[in-house]
């Protein structure tokens, strides 16, 4: 695989993977922003308008936007992470240059007609008001509420039922405005397309952005408050447990020693030793699982469980237990070798579709990294040793770090208790 | 890393097929773009393939499959195939259990030899057996009994079918669960297990002769079990009225309308009727552009968002699905009155060249977009071969929708749109009395 780094002769860089044997492009993009940007009170504007921006733009309304999404037979789609704001498109060669302009035009040109803006509101509510009574999706947001008490994180992505409420078509082509410029644009391009070609679609695409719309930059989480455990009281069978600490950030060097040591614990699937605790030895759970977050003002190692009500103290205490031993040393080198062997030999399972190879090559640029690093990568991986892998469980996984938020009805200590209606509130 | 190829793919490609001496089938897709592999075998049987009292079974006996065997250490066989690089899992459906690997092209003989082993090798103790049963408890709890969603779907399946046993949940009732014994799990393996009831579906970066040498070398050696039935199913009887179920659960925010159709399937469809009615169900219920969604959605304003879909992969019969919620301050019986409204139109009008165009440039593309993904293209011939579909029927499947008329649509939308063969579904916030309450207590922040 070769990745090209070009430039259009508007000025417009991206990364390219030329591969014509399947008759299609798959683009991703990003811009800087994302629902950190959302003004306070107005959560859940990066979300509303990624939405918005496919309801109708320029001459096109919704309905005929859409009918040309589909007349191309395209795919397309835009959502807010916390810190950008991502689009996708995949279209068939035949209908490249139809689905240029069309993107163009969701960029540039969104119309924000108030009968869409008010139907995608509705849409936006019922999810809220859907994920607030699920166990899982109120656990993970509580977890957020708690860890990153005072800072933007701490809000969810999609807002809540107020803040939507909040949010108008002003709001939404405000922020468009303010962090979609080409200074912070991330575009990455994999398919049959040469670099000539794509060239011109960027332009054509990206042409008219500003350069740059001086989006402040965000500060820092800080420390975590380490140590608590809130309980969120749902009457389902089966409490969710959702469980994390700080992490080490992406650019940090011990970083792969990081994700050898999340393999090993509980990122690793079935090999993984949370997996073979909580399920293969005590049936405790269908599934556990971590995994390391890291994001632009903070890293996490976060992970979950989901245990019956009356056994998930059990989980939670396996699960913690599990950690105090790794942050103890008890880690050996076989399990090093044996996780390092996986997470390198696994790579390539990253590259074997366009769209999965945009993502991936994205997600390199949004890191900052340069293409040279995806033939680096299992080099790094390599070279993590057993005392790093030590030296960092024993930062990172003890047990006083840990922020645990449980949702249902279950039998453990309840240091905190709220009642149900403040999950739905939050 | 990733050897870039002259010949690559092309949605047009043509998979190529065989038979072991065992009776064992192979299909094997070749994909050069990166060097890596899909590994998957498809046993024909599924949930559906299990004693009625027993339901759960096929997916018991798919997680007591990571236990051990002579070679393979109990838990070992995952960790195996992830040392190596490779990415692993399984699934039951009532009509196939399928194994599958991900992993470097290097280690294909190797993930074949490993599977070829727990075809006929598997043993269990008894402990595994009680400890895995816990596992799929807490599954059925996460997936099943923590979602007033997932719940009224088991029960409007459990009411779909009279006879045919697709109306058992593939995980299995939490009372049938809690009775799967060793034994249970042992009998239905061997009965069920051997390279005659199985379909070896490589992709990726091998020849389909690398594929057949590894393949005899492997799963040729087992022999064939001759006691292998074909499926014996119970057969729907007639339908003659349309059943009606109520989910009230208080964990329910909006309420909600779901109907579901038996039809044929690609399987049983007789002359194209299933490519009509999936064309049916892009125009009636594709996202925003599907006439469900421009009917409740964007004129009506009944609904915050509706859609459906026909599932036509099923051995036995296929399926349409539909479902709508509603705004907070609608009632269910406005959402349901435009949705039987949108049906009715399109009964008796059928679609226009505008709309079936549209829909079949959508599903030709989506086609050419699986193709791009490995797991999905060995996917696509697993899933039809392994209800008796054929090769060229798949490959020939975005040339057969071209060809399908706006009056094959109508026709099929006049047959298969049949109340008598449907059920409808209510899932609502749980109310203390009359119904008006219902609608304001979801908008509640």
């Amino acid at each position: 695989m070769k990745i090209e780094t070009i430039k259009s002769p508007g000025g417009i860089d991206a990364w390219l993977v030329e591969e014509h044997a399947v008759p299609m492009l798959a683009l991703r993009f990003a811009f800087d922003g994302g629902s950190m940007q959302d003004p306070v009170g107005k959560e859940g504007t990066a979300n509303f308008l990624a939405q918005m921006l496919l309801e109708g733009a320029g001459e096109l309304t919704a309905t005929a936007f859409q009918d040309r999404v589909k007349d191309l037979a395209l795919r397309i789609g835009f959502r807010s992470g916390r810190d950008a704001l991502f689009g996708n498109i995949e279209v068939l060669t035949e209908s490249r240059a139809e689905a240029a302009s069309l993107l163009r035009l969701a960029l540039m040109e969104p119309r924000f007609d108030a009968d869409a803006v008010a139907r995608t509101r509705q849409r936006l509510k019922v999810g809220i008001a859907r994920a607030a009574r699920e166990p899982d999706k109120v656990a993970a947001a509580e977890w957020d509420a708690v860890a990153f008490a005072g800072h933007p994180y701490a809000r969810p992505i999609v807002g809540t039922l107020a803040s939507v409420d909040a949010v108008m078509a002003d709001d939404m082509e405000f922020y468009r405005r303010r962090a979609f410029c080409k200074r912070t644009l991330k575009v990455t391009a994999v398919g049959d397309v040469t670099a000539e070609e794509l060239g011109q679609l960027l332009d054509e695409v990206f042409g008219d952005l500003p350069d740059d719309t001086q989006l402040p930059v965000p500060g820092a989480v800080g420390v975590l408050p380490a140590g608590r455990r809130s309980i969120i009281e749902m009457d389902v069978p089966q409490s969710v447990a959702v469980f994390g600490m700080t992490a080490l950030a992406r650019k940090d060097p011990d970083y792969m020693a990081s994700v050898v040591l999340n393999f090993i614990g509980g990122g690793g699937s079935f090999s993984s030793r949370l997996m073979e605790e909580v399920r293969v030895k005590r049936g405790l759970t269908y599934g556990v699982s971590t995994s390391i977050v890291p994001m632009r003002c903070a890293s996490i190692l976060k992970g979950s469980v989901a245990t019956r009500n009356h056994l998930i103290g059990t989980s939670l205490e396996v699960i913690g237990a599990e950690f105090a031993k790794m942050a103890a040393g008890d880690i050996g080198e076989d399990e090093v070798a044996k996780a390092k062997s996986a997470i390198i030999g696994s790579y390539p399972l990253a590259f074997d579709a366009s769209a999965k190879i945009a993502n991936q090559l994205l997600g390199l640029r949004l890191d900052g990294f340069g293409p040279e690093y995806v033939a680096n990568r299992n080099a790094m991986v390599a070279a993590v040793t057993l005392a790093d892998v030590k030296r960092v469980a024993a930062e990172l996984l003890r047990p006083e770090n840990l922020i645990v938020t449980v949702v249902g009805k279950p039998s453990l200590g309840a240091e905190h208790v709220a009642p149900q209606a403040s999950a739905s509130a939050a | 890393m990733l050897a870039p190829t002259p010949q690559g793919v092309t949605p047009e490609r043509r998979a190529v097929q065989f038979k072991l001496a065992n009776g064992m089938d192979a299909v094997v897709i070749p994909d050069h773009r990166a060097p890596v592999v899909t590994h998957m075998v498809w046993y024909r049987v599924g949930a559906a393939d299990g004693p009625s009292h027993r339901s759960g079974l096929a997916h018991f006996l798919e997680h007591l499959m990571f236990k051990s065997t002579e070679k393979i250490a109990d838990g070992a066989f995952p960790k195996i195939v992830m040392e190596l690089g490779g990415q692993l899992n399984a699934f039951t459906s009532q009509d196939v259990t399928v194994y599958h690997e991900r992993i470097a092209k290097e280690h294909l003989g190797q993930m074949m030899a490993m599977e070829a082993d727990r075809m006929v090798n598997l043993r269990l103790t008894e402990e595994e057996v009680a400890t895995e049963r816990n596992v799929i408890i807490e599954e059925r709890a996460s997936r099943y009994d923590n979602s007033p969603n997932a719940r009224l779907s088991e029960q409007m399946n459990a009411a779909l079918y009279l006879a045919h046993p697709y109306r058992l949940p593939v995980i299995g009732w939490a009372h049938d669960i809690a009775q799967l014994s060793r034994e249970d799990a042992l009998s239905f393996y061997k009965r069920y297990y051997a390279p005659n009831n199985a379909i070896l579906v490589v992709a990726g970066d091998v020849t389909p002769d690398e594929v057949r040498d590894l393949a005899v070398a492997s799963y040729g050696k087992i022999p064939a079990n001759p006691a292998v039935a074909s499926r014996d199913r119970a057969k729907e009887p007639p339908h003659e009225v349309a059943r009606r179920i109520t989910l009230q659960d208080k964990r329910v925010a909006n309420a909600t309308f779901q109907r579901s159709y038996l039809t044929p399937s690609y399987a049983t469809a007789e002359s194209g009727a299933a490519l009509a009615l999936s064309l049916l169900m892009v125009i009636v219920g594709d996202g925003a552009t599907g006439r469900l969604f421009r009917r409740l959605v964007v004129e009506d304003k009944v609904a915050a968002g509706a859609s459906g879909g026909y599932f036509g992969g099923g051995f036995d019969s296929g399926i349409i699905q539909m479902q709508a919620v509603a705004l907070p301050n609608r009632d269910l019986g406005d959402v349901e009155a435009a949705v039987d409204a949108v049906l009715d139109e399109v009964r008796e009008n059928g679609v226009t060249e505008l709309e079936l165009n549209r829909a079949k440039r959508s599903l030709r593309a989506a086609y050419t977009f699986e193709s791009d993904e490995q797991e999905k293209l060995a996917e696509r011939y697993g899933r039809a071969l392994s209800v008796g579909r054929t090769i060229s029927e798949i490959e020939g499947w975005p040339a057969a929708i071209s060809q399908v008329t706006t009056d094959d649509v109508k026709a099929a939308a006049l047959t298969h749109l049949d109340i008598r063969r449907s059920v409808t579904g209510h899932l609502l916030p749980e109310i203390t009395n009359a119904r008006s309450a219902q609608p304001r207590q979801v908008s509640a922040p």
